[in-house]
């Protein structure tokens, strides 16, 4: 049982990964606009490889 | 492409052929063609040529004419470059790149997407652009080695994307992202409560039998490192305003919250430090995120609407300076007295002036209220706020910007104000009675224990403290006010705040302008007498009609129907402030003043003549009647103010002339009083002085002249025909269909004030239950754990349950056909 001790701090661990996640996405923006990315995909562009990446 | 995006998102305009290939405005006119394709005007051919040239034509596989009209504007941009002003309107500068936010309002759809997304391929600098859709922006990064500011503004405005670029803008500098900050707030709130939760869980269902105390200590500690930052990160705002509340001492709902955070957080580290078990740090960390879920709820419902907008977004950025030498744009900001400008048609009158030359025909509506144009000759003083209809003018300013009498009403704003913001809240009200309540029943029992149990004296006061933490109370207010912020949204009617949602509940007294608010400004109310005309008579009048900018002529057009008929090339000719001509149809039309019909040899009979809005008709050289302008109400808005009548005490104001005196009096009923050739200033005092007898003021108007009024109200209701257009600052925002169905919203408002205050009722009996076992000195970390959440959980469903049940009610039979 001695491992839970060990285990436990290791799950918050892996936890705070996904709370940096999401603090990545909030800075990059993502919850700014959650409208137009859902337009995107129809965009279909048949010069694909000519979009710049930011 | 689905066709389902295309319903969505693509104007519905059918592909007829006499429809723009790339905008869908009927073409008129002189016809701009380029292969099989025809373009309502040469900006839109150049756009398609542009977007052909640069392998862009996908664009127009979106959705049929899915440009964007492109109109024609001043092509000089050069103004923007001023270094100072350039640095106002961009985010971002180094000499690598520049990032830079725009309005569009024209963005429309998903082809408006795509093509400002590929701008890229449109000019060489652009190296990234994206599209913010609900908000109708546009970011674009460029090299400014490569491509100057005024270069990327005049290539949008080439588009059809002219960028909004008004004074508000440059003054307030770059734009910061406003809700960043509350969602990581929120977040780091939520993950320190899911963590927390999850091992108190087991702590509270006994698994200190398998493990000993050790663990227990061990998740106290975890909880502890988890809660510190949530406590000094995300209940930061909540820290300040406390604090400001407290210097100022005025009694805020934050300072219950905020003492029933502090005491927690102590209490729960005493708990840690000492080893005697994990605290509360679960209810702590669930509380903060509760109440900042409900700002984040709060915050979206208005993200895309500006309350507080004056005189400053609705003036132009640039004005025409003509010196002697040549004509240039300069910002606003460099405006002198005693400058020559010049104003072309639609343009707006930036400062108080005088006609130098040109004949005026300046639109006050957005200043007085007046729905038709005043004619102005050289030298007459014009004020600012008004539009130019017609040819360009050269006129001379006389005061400055900032002296105007136009921006003279604004400077009012700074009294109304406060004394509005000092205004009780419900909540207000409820938490300053609940902090002495609980203040006294904390005391109470720590002096009721002092004596016996010293230990339990103090566990009492602390828990009587931590347990009737105001989450519930906090909550009530911002869920019930959210969900009727999105009922009323999705009826277009917007809602600044929970104040305003509460003053509504309480107005008795209702002033309405008149244009635009209970008049609609559209097509209706065109009365032609005379001898009738047949369908293609009528279809001549109106093809000749829509030719003209003129707002009497448009209103006529709207007004007429029949088939499109093509005009002859190059027939048409406006006589500005007089009348137009055209041929259509084989016709020869002339539309305007009696006057202008007799210098062309055809009289009009005597009893036509009205020194009233009329427009007379001569067909082919003889003499076929005059249109008559009345402002018509909008549909069932003599309902709604009988409706109103019932209840509140009604006025009317209005800077129209009194020729309606008659049948408004009989719609508002004899009481009421109703005062025509109103000045915005005449408005404001009549506000004022209903205010001064005590009445709680609603003023429901549109336009600038309003402005003064509508800040002087307790709540004022602006009526915009576009909502997102501008409008002047008030409480509320809703479009103009949605003025005569004011009785609905009023009582929709007055019903969720009620649910309110139950919600109120509820948080305070679970603070009954709580605060008698706290004071009782028996509370425990899991008593505290289920109480909390129980009571925010039952306060948030009841208030939006209850508010939404209410909101379904308004505006029904506009759903039903």
């Amino acid at each position: 049982m001695i491992v839970i001790f060990l285990l436990i701090p290791l799950s918050i661990v892996t936890a705070a990964v996904f709370l940096f996640g999401f603090i990545w996405a909030v800075r990059s923006g993502q919850f700014e606009d959650t409208c137009t990315p859902s337009l995107r995909p129809l965009l279909d562009d048949k010069n694909k490889d000519q979009k710049p990446h930011p | 492409m689905t066709d389902e995006t295309r319903t969505d998102f693509a104007p519905d305009i059918p592909a007829a052929a006499p429809d723009c290939f790339h905008c869908g405005t009927p073409v008129r006119g002189a016809t701009f063609r380029k292969g099989p394709n025809t373009f309502c005007c040469q900006g839109c051919l150049t756009v398609f040529e542009l977007l052909t040239e640069n392998g862009l034509d996908e664009f127009y596989r979106f959705g049929p004419a899915a440009g964007a009209r492109v109109l024609p504007g001043t092509e000089d941009f050069g103004y923007l470059d001023d270094p100072a002003l350039r640095q106002r309107l961009v985010d971002f500068s180094d000499t690598k790149t520049t990032r830079v936010i725009f309005r569009a309002p024209a963005i429309h759809c998903v082809a408006c997407v795509w093509l400002l997304e590929n701008l890229f391929r449109l000019a060489q600098g652009v190296t990234y652009s994206r599209v913010n859709f609900p908000r109708k922006e546009v970011f674009i990064a460029f090299d400014p080695a490569r491509l100057k500011l005024s270069e990327v503004v005049a290539l949008l405005s080439k588009l059809g994307y002219a960028p909004e670029l008004n004074l508000a803008d440059a003054e307030a500098g770059p734009r910061q992202p406003v809700s960043r900050r509350l969602w990581l707030q929120t977040g780091g709130a939520g993950f320190a409560f899911g963590n927390i939760m999850l091992l108190s869980i087991s702590s509270y269902f006994g698994l200190d039998a398998f493990t000993g105390p050790a663990l227990r200590r061990m998740f106290g500690w975890i909880a502890f490192v988890l809660a510190v930052p949530v406590l000094a990160y995300s209940a930061a705002d909540y820290w300040r305003a406390a604090w400001v509340a407290a210097r100022e001492r005025v009694l805020a709902v934050e300072i219950p919250i905020v003492a029933g955070l502090a005491g927690l957080a102590v209490w729960s580290a005493a708990d840690v430090f000492s080893g005697r078990g994990p605290g509360y740090f679960d209810t702590l960390t669930g509380l903060l995120f509760f109440l900042l879920t409900g700002k984040v709820f709060q915050q979206k419902t208005y993200d895309r609407l500006a309350f507080d907008r004056d005189y400053k977004s609705f003036f132009p950025l640039s004005v025409l300076r003509k010196t002697a030498a040549v004509e240039e744009r300069i910002p606003l900001s460099r405006l002198e007295v005693g400058d020559r400008l010049v104003i072309r048609h639609g343009e707006l009158i930036p400062a108080d002036s005088r006609l130098a030359s040109g004949s005026a025909t300046i639109d006050y509506s957005f200043v007085t209220g007046e729905s038709e144009p005043v004619a102005k000759a050289e030298g007459d003083h014009i004020y600012a706020g008004g539009r130019q209809m017609g040819a360009a003018i050269e006129i001379e300013t006389v005061k400055a910007v900032s002296q105007s009498y136009l921006t003279s009403l604004w400077n009012q704003e700074n009294c109304a104000k406060t004394r509005r913001d000092s205004l009780d809240s419900l909540t207000n009200r409820y938490s300053r009675a609940f902090v002495w309540v609980v203040l006294a029943v904390a005391v109470g029992s720590a002096a009721f224990w002092s004596g016996r149990d010293s230990q339990r004296a103090l566990r009492s006061f602390v828990s009587v403290l931590i347990v009737a933490c105001p989450c519930a109370l906090a909550l009530a207010a911002p869920f019930a006010l959210g969900t009727a912020q999105r009922v009323l949204g999705r009826r277009q009617v917007f809602l600044k705040n929970a104040a305003t949602l509460e003053t509504l509940a309480q107005v008795d007294t209702i002033v309405f302008d008149k244009t635009g608010t209970l008049t609609d400004a559209g097509g209706c109310g065109v009365h032609f007498s005379g001898e009738p005309l047949d369908a293609e008579e009528r279809a001549a009048v109106r093809a000749v009609a829509r030719q003209s900018a003129h707002p009497l002529a448009a209103r006529l057009a709207a007004s007429l129907d029949g088939a499109a008929v093509e005009l002859s090339p190059f027939s048409f000719a406006e006589t500005p402030g007089c009348g137009v001509e055209g041929l259509a149809a084989h016709r020869a039309v002339l539309l305007g003043s009696a006057f202008w019909l007799s210098s062309r040899g055809v009289e009009a009979p005597l009893e036509l003549i009205d020194p009233g809005t009329v427009v007379h008709l001569a067909i082919d050289g003889a003499y076929r009647g005059a249109y008559k302008f009345n402002s018509a109400l909008r549909p069932r808005a003599e309902v709604a103010l009988r409706d109103l009548a019932g209840r509140y005490e009604l006025a009317l104001l209005s800077g129209d002339n009194e020729k309606e005196r008659a049948s408004f009096a009989a719609i508002f009923g004899p009481q009421s009083p109703l005062h025509f050739n109103q000045s915005p200033w005449d408005k404001l005092h009549f506000i004022r002085r209903l205010r001064d007898d005590g009445k709680t003021v609603m003023m429901v108007g549109d336009g600038l002249n309003d402005a003064g009024a509508l800040q002087e109200s307790d709540v004022g209701a602006a009526v915009v025909e576009k909502v997102g257009a501008f409008s002047p600052a008030s409480g509320v925002i809703m479009s103009g269909a949605m003025a005569p169905r004011l009785p609905e919203i009023l009582r929709f408002a007055r019903a969720s004030a009620r649910v309110i205050r139950v919600s109120l009722g509820i948080s305070a009996l679970y603070n009954l239950a709580g605060v008698s076992i706290a004071a009782a000195g028996l509370m425990s970390p899991i008593f505290c754990a289920i109480l909390m959440p129980a009571s925010s959980v039952t306060v948030v469903v009841f208030a939006c349950a209850a508010t939404a049940r209410c909101g379904a009610a308004v505006g029904q039979e506009e759903a039903a056909p």
